[in-house]
């Protein structure tokens, strides 16, 4: 992918990726952009007049770091299972077997048509009671992939069916059978199409895992407001979850970036 | 090689394409052109013989065997042909190199470094050596077609098809491919040519076949059947397409 040809006069249509920022002129601009934020930050937070109190937050320090650990790892396994469910689902909607497809679609329907708080309360207090799940922390888990799941097989869905008939017949022509037309025709040109939504998909993934604490999970959002309850403070608790959740959205995002570029072509 | 089709008919829903074809190739064919009008038939006529179709009726035989018609035997009959496509379809997501290679590792059983060579080999009998780590976006269409081409004869195909290989081409573009594919002729591959280009039926064709509204209107030997057309709708098909 060493030289892509310039085309003047369509700088607008090309993607940024085509001209990345390197050297003084990224960092002088992330600079402003920092002192930008920044000073808006303490405009703003001046303007109320806020007497910080940071001391009395400290004592729950560790009730912060359990938070936290527990949305990374509620986060981590959703993403994988989640993952999973979309990949199931992808397979249910493109089965042979009619009731298959059905089953699929109305899935998908009622989960991106009802509010994910009432899926969460419905699955805990409905379907896993009667599984006889009493653990809530996986009932959380499965509750977070099964709603994620939806949009993720909706957007793997949209990356197959991007994939050019014509690609499928070159497939065939070369002698490739289902798994290689899957491993190397379909599911690499799939990817470079889903990479960005699926991002997006992941990103939402970890702040929904919050909505675990209507079940009483113990996640990073609902012990940040415990705490902040507990010392009568108002905004102190906020800035540690705001950063708590920026250290872990952030990499899904920069890897993703990362990934892009690896499965970048023209076409 | 022998090419039989008998009775060979196909369906798109409503619309039939191939209305019964019943063709032996003279086992001296070497190069067989199938010229028409567009929407005639030639391709559905290719793919079937290619076995990316299964017809509707009637049966394609070659070298004796009937084709299959359930997807594993076609994939195995897929495996010992090659077929190239009018828009190139090549991988736009790998290199012409790779382009090449990976249907030689994982559908030809071969090594990864004789792989590698057998392509390499390709591509530069080709003159597409220096191309070889370039995607398929950074070549230009005669550049891609011929890639295409490498990648339908690099495992020795005993037949190719080509399916309106130059459509998409210019004229000094197409000059290159049809001279590429004139060249295979003489190699013992047999040739299954689908085009627009008269004058390339002239040239290389040992058999011209017409196909017009689904059946095989007319053939047989290339030089005298484009000479004296056996039927009225060849001769207005060719007095049309040679007017410019």
């Amino acid at each position: 992918m060493s030289s892509v040809r310039s085309e003047p006069g369509a700088g607008w249509l090309r993607s940024p990726l085509d001209r990345p920022v390197r050297g003084w002129p990224f960092w002088l601009n992330a600079a402003l952009l920092f002192l930008l934020l920044t000073s808006a930050t303490v405009f703003f937070f001046f303007q109320i007049d806020y007497r910080w109190d940071w001391a009395a937050i400290w004592e729950y320090r560790q009730k912060f770091i359990d938070g936290w650990l527990a949305t990374v790892v509620i986060s981590l396994a959703s993403l994988f299972i989640s993952l999973l469910v979309g990949m199931l689902l992808l397979a249910l909607q493109r089965s042979h077997w009619i009731l298959l497809r059905l089953l699929g679609r109305t899935y998908v329907e009622l989960i991106r048509g009802t509010p994910p708080l009432v899926q969460v309360i419905v699955f805990f207090y409905v379907v896993a009671f009667g599984l006889g799940l009493e653990n809530r922390y996986v009932a959380g888990v499965l509750v977070l992939s099964a709603f994620s799941g939806a949009y993720i097989g909706e957007i793997l869905r949209g990356g197959v069916e991007s994939v050019a008939g014509s690609q499928l017949d070159a497939a065939r022509a070369v002698g490739f059978d289902r798994v290689q037309t899957w491993r190397f025709v379909i599911g690499p040109q799939a990817i470079r199409q889903t990479l960005p939504a699926l991002t997006g998909q992941l990103v939402t993934l970890v702040k929904d895992s919050s909505l675990l604490s209507v079940i009483a999970i113990r996640e990073f959002t609902k012990n940040v407001q415990e705490a902040n309850n507990f010392t009568f403070s108002a905004f102190e608790g906020y800035v540690p979850l705001v950063l708590g959740y920026l250290v872990l959205t952030l990499p899904i995002s920069f890897m993703s970036r990362w990934l892009e570029g690896r499965f970048r072509y023209e076409t | 090689m022998k090419l039989e089709c008998l009775g060979l008919r196909k369906q798109f829903g409503e619309y039939e394409a191939l209305r019964g074809i019943d063709y032996q190739a003279p086992e001296s064919a070497r190069c067989l052109v199938v010229v028409g009008p567009s929407g005639g038939g030639k391709s559905t006529w290719l793919r079937l013989c290619a076995g990316l179709e299964i017809p509707s009726a009637g049966s394609v035989s070659v070298d004796g065997v009937e084709l299959p018609r359930d997807e594993s035997g076609l994939l195995r009959y897929r495996r010992s042909i090659g077929t190239v496509f009018q828009a190139f379809n090549l991988f736009p997501h790998q290199t012409a190199l790779q382009n090449l290679i990976t249907p030689l590792v994982h559908v030809h059983r071969f090594e990864q470094q004789q792989a590698r060579d057998r392509a390499m080999q390709t591509l530069n009998r080709f003159g597409l050596g220096e191309h070889a780590e370039k995607k398929p976006a950074q070549l230009s269409g005669g550049q891609r077609q011929r890639v295409a081409i490498a990648r339908a004869v690099a495992a020795q195909p005993r037949f190719l098809f080509f399916d309106e290989p130059t459509s998409a081409l210019d004229p000094v573009m197409t000059g290159e491919v049809l001279a590429l594919i004139e060249e295979l002729k003489g190699e013992g591959v047999t040739l299954f040519v689908v085009t627009h280009e008269i004058g390339f039926a002239r040239r290389a064709a040992d058999e011209v076949l017409f196909v017009d509204e689904g059946r095989l209107a007319a053939s047989g030997p290339a030089e005298a059947t484009l000479n004296d057309p056996p039927v009225a709708s060849f001769r207005e098909f060719l007095a049309k397409v040679l007017q410019y």
